[in-house]
């Protein structure tokens, strides 16, 4: 779904009486091209779960079950019927607003999702902008400054922060940010004693924690958050300064540059409003496909900070044939996923010089 | 005209400082309250805290703790049977009824008395519903239909219970304690009933308890919460509050335990316990446990079917090197299906790794030039490392084993339909009586493929033995403590001689703990696990 052309804007014409047919139409062409994404999703990630040599029967009744519990509970999930009987039946399900039971919890899938997800996009959305609010101006400099001392700094720490294993930056980062220097309170959302202090509205702890005006428990918090919202972060960051750079490169020997140059402009105009002007249209995807990929969940990480985010979740699910937990987690992500390209497309039409014309 | 160096450095300044914004929190103090207990452990297996249901290892810790069972292990004697919510009972003469008279004076969490109508609710719920460990009660011959007349109340503080089968008497209190003896507290458990389904919704994540605990929450992955109960029949346990959380990660476990984050580490790796040591704010203990792991052979395979090839692989096993090399500390040798420390238990280890031996033994069958076999395995620690010690030990003997490691979730469905070769597979009592493990490592009925008895074992790998079978059924039914125990030291005896059984292997569980913490009960099954008695 990511955008990565241009289309030219259309000209203005005498149609303009034709212009919420235009929308109608834009608009059912978005719709149709969801409705299909959702389909396939949920289709392939339904025959996979099917397909595996895991049986999800025995995840409920547990491997020493005998074969009357096993069978009767065998029907009760309706596995007696044709796949695609099973498929229909669960999408009408889904349809209604109902993703079924999690094995797991034993609670509703999509009570689950609530749960476990803004724990995910707490920490997604801060890395990304702690990624764009640094690597951004990294990317930048490293560009102008080719060749010099700055851009070898750069691209080292961004081959670092790219090729780093996160799960041992994160043990490192506790054992010494924890564990040596105690700056930071060690794995999980909250320390024990703080949890299930303020009442749940958003998930998101900071959100919650404001609205009730606690503001210890917004501390403690943002405490959990810094390391892995570091970590995280360091991820993106690098990703973001890289591409930068290299937008930035290409840009900076465009002749359009060496005409605003020698227009006599400042260099800081000719850098931040001619050349980053046009970087700025590839970098929204490029954030935005990080910020997808962070809110997939990273499983890794929330495993070393016992994080209960939606990766962690997705993957218990998979490891106990939770096949309601993983197909409604699934669509979960795979609905940021399209949301944010969506976003992403809107911004980049507002941004783009083309398109604004 | 040069590139604004200032402004670019200003931006990134601003960029750093936010983000280092949040460092600027003040130290972190790591201690856990006087009166809270916390522990760092794996608590993703749990996917229901109903007592009619729970069989996995974490639930029945905490369905323990807060669950009085009608007979019970108490922490402060864990040897010894004695009444739960149950004060006396009395056998009848052909050992077939057994009429309890309840304590006085006992509450639920809730505050509403326990009564004989609740316990005789409570076991009646675990027929009816039928989840998985139900079999530990449907096998005294209950069933949904006949349950309202055998389990009956007599009064508010008497019932009485009426088996069909010959069972020993002994053999049904010892079963009235494990996690299905749990009694519920009926008026609450009613009162949140959807469609008659006696409750089995909202216990799924709810307590109706009278044990030393309630439940205040149970996030999955995250935490469970447990609150003392103040009217607890043995007082008020010293912790208020006892907290497990969800920590997969063993390296952060240690982390937090040596911060004083956590007080007891429940699942740290052999290395993390070694790393542990020279720490003097922690200590190590050491709790054998009555998990079993075994080798067994699918009889189905051409080869493994011949009884002598079963012997012969008790001789290909290398025991000894095993327990003193990656198993140090973890597993102790032990070779019969019934746990050391326990009553009945037969300790003797008759094999040990002798190639010569059962190399002989495999020419005599016909196999001298050996066979080819797969090896299905978990694919864990210490699964994996057992699995190459024996491949090894058994190429010696000219038996080429190829090890397939998977994961539970595969292994076990491919072993109920008997389409493995040699398993490794881990076993651990559902309740604390002889007969839980022989009824799945010895007592097999009807062999046939039809019979479909895939929780039993013996089943899985073929096979049944009229005399094993016959010995087991006798051990079963003895009324007589004492020849009831002898019967079961032949019965295991025999099992090590005949059986595609290899037991090699009995747990320790190691955890650690900070110095201050003492009263920790961990007995030998999953669900002796006991909070109540803690101090810090």
């Amino acid at each position: 779904m990511a955008v990565t052309g241009v289309k030219p804007s259309k000209p203005r014409g005498p149609a303009s009486a034709a212009a919420p047919v235009r929308f109608l139409v834009g608009l059912l062409r978005v719709l149709s091209s969801l409705a299909l994404t959702f389909i396939g999703l949920t289709a392939i990630t339904f025959l996979i779960g099917r397909v595996m040599p895991l049986d999800p029967v025995l995840a409920i009744v547990g491997d020493r079950a005998p074969q009357d519990v096993y069978n009767a509970v065998y029907l009760q999930l309706g596995l007696d019927q044709p796949i695609y009987v099973q498929y229909l039946r669960y999408m009408g399900d889904v349809l209604s607003g109902d993703f079924g039971i999690s094995i797991q919890t034993a609670r509703p899938v999509i009570d689950d999702v609530m749960h476990f997800f803004p724990a995910t996009l707490e920490l997604a959305t801060l890395a990304t902008l702690v990624g764009t609010i640094l690597g951004i101006p990294m990317g930048v400099l490293a560009a102008v400054k080719r060749g010099q001392l700055v851009d070898h700094a750069v691209r080292v720490l961004g081959l670092i922060g790219y090729s780093m294993p996160v799960f041992w930056l994160g043990m490192v980062a506790l054992l010494v940010f924890y564990a040596r220097l105690r700056w930071v309170p060690g794995p999980g959302r909250l320390d024990v004693f703080y949890e299930g202090l303020v009442p749940h509205v958003t998930g998101l702890l900071l959100v919650d924690s404001a609205l009730a005006g606690d503001w210890t428990v917004f501390k403690n918090a943002v405490a959990h958050l810094v390391l892995p919202t570091a970590i995280l972060g360091t991820f993106a960051l690098a990703y973001i300064a890289r591409m930068t750079r290299s937008f930035m490169l290409d840009q900076l020997s465009q002749e359009y540059v060496l005409a605003a140059r020698v227009k006599g402009l400042s260099e800081t105009a000719v850098i931040w409003r001619h050349a980053f002007g046009n970087v700025l249209v590839q970098l929204i995807t490029i954030i935005g496909l990080t910020y997808a990929s962070l809110l997939e969940g990273s499983v890794l990480t929330e495993t070393v900070f016992s994080w209960p985010g939606i990766g962690q979740y997705i993957t218990n699910a998979l490891f106990n044939s939770d096949m309601n937990a993983v197909i409604g987690g699934t669509i979960i992500v795979g609905t940021c996923f399209v949301g944010i390209n969506m976003l992403s497309d809107v911004l980049y039409r507002m941004v783009d010089p083309r398109a604004r014309a | 005209m040069t590139f604004n160096w200032k402004r670019t450095a200003f931006a990134l300044g601003v960029g750093a400082s936010l983000s280092l914004t949040a460092l600027a929190v003040p130290p972190v103090q790591a201690e856990t309250p006087p009166n809270m207990l916390v522990m760092g452990m794996r608590i993703d297996d749990i996917i229901t805290l109903d007592p009619a249901e729970v069989f996995e290892l974490s639930a029945g810790e905490i369905s323990a703790n807060i669950y009085d069972r009608v007979m019970m292990f108490e922490p402060e004697d864990l040897t010894t049977l004695v009444g739960g919510v149950v004060e006396s009972w009395q056998i009848s003469d052909d050992g077939k009824t057994i009429t309890f008279k309840m304590r006085d004076g006992l509450s639920f969490h809730s505050g509403n008395p326990v009564r004989a109508q609740d316990a005789v609710y409570s076991l009646q719920r675990v027929v009816k519903l039928n989840k998985t460990p139900a079999f530990i009660f449907t096998q005294f011959g209950w069933s949904a239909d006949n349950v309202d007349e055998l389990i009956q109340v007599i009064d508010d503080q008497n019932f009485s219970i009426t088996i069909v089968e010959d069972f020993s008497p002994g053999l049904v209190l010892n079963a009235l304690s494990a996690g299905v003896g749990s009694v519920v507290d009926m008026k609450l458990v009613e009162e949140n009933a959807v469609d008659g389904d006696m409750g089995y919704a909202w216990l799924k994540s709810n307590s109706a308890g009278s044990g030393a605990f309630s439940l205040q929450e149970w996030k999955s992955n995250e935490t469970v919460t447990l609150n003392a109960n103040p009217k607890y029949r043995h007082g008020e346990p010293a912790m208020q509050r006892v907290i497990l959380r969800h920590l997969p990660e063993p390296a952060a476990q240690r982390l937090l335990l040596e911060e004083g984050d956590i007080d007891i580490a429940r699942t740290l790796t052999p290395d993390q316990i070694a790393g542990l040591e020279g720490n003097d704010d922690i200590v190590v203990e050491l709790h054998p446990k009555a998990t079993l792991i075994y080798m067994a052979a699918n009889t189905t395979h051409e080869a493994l079917g011949n009884p002598q090839v079963q012997e012969a692989l008790h001789y290909l096993i290398d025991y000894e090197g095993m327990a003193n090399s990656f198993l140090k500390g973890q597993f102790d040798v032990h070779q019969s299906f019934w746990p050391a420390g326990l009553w009945a238990s037969a300790d003797d280890k008759p094999y040990s790794l002798d190639i010569e031996r059962g190399k002989e033994i495999l020419a005599a069958a016909g196999h001298g030039d050996g066979f080819s076999v797969t090896i299905d395995s978990l694919n864990t620690s210490p699964y994996m490392e057992i699995a190459q010690s024996l491949q090894q030990t058994l190429g010696q003997a000219g038996i080429e084993a190829e090890i397939v490691p998977q994961d539970g979730s595969a292994l076990w469905p491919k072993y109920r339909a008997r389409r493995h070769g040699l398993i490794l597979a881990r076993w651990s009592p559902d309740y604390v009586d002889p007969h839980s493990n022989a009824d799945s490592f010895a007592l097999n009925p009807d062999n046939s493929l039809e019979a479909q008895l895939t929780g039993v074992l013996a089943w899985r790998n073929a096979w049944a033995d009229p005399g094993v079978t016959a010995l087991a059924v006798a051990a079963r039914n003895e009324v007589d403590l004492e020849r009831r125990e002898a019967l079961y030291s032949a019965l295991q005896r025999l099992h090590q001689r005949v059986s595609p059984f290899a037991i090699m292997f009995q747990q320790n569980e190691q955890l650690a703990k900070r110095n201050n913490v003492e009263g920790f009960v961990s007995g030998s099954n999953f669900d002796l696990v006991f909070y109540r008695n803690v101090t810090k």
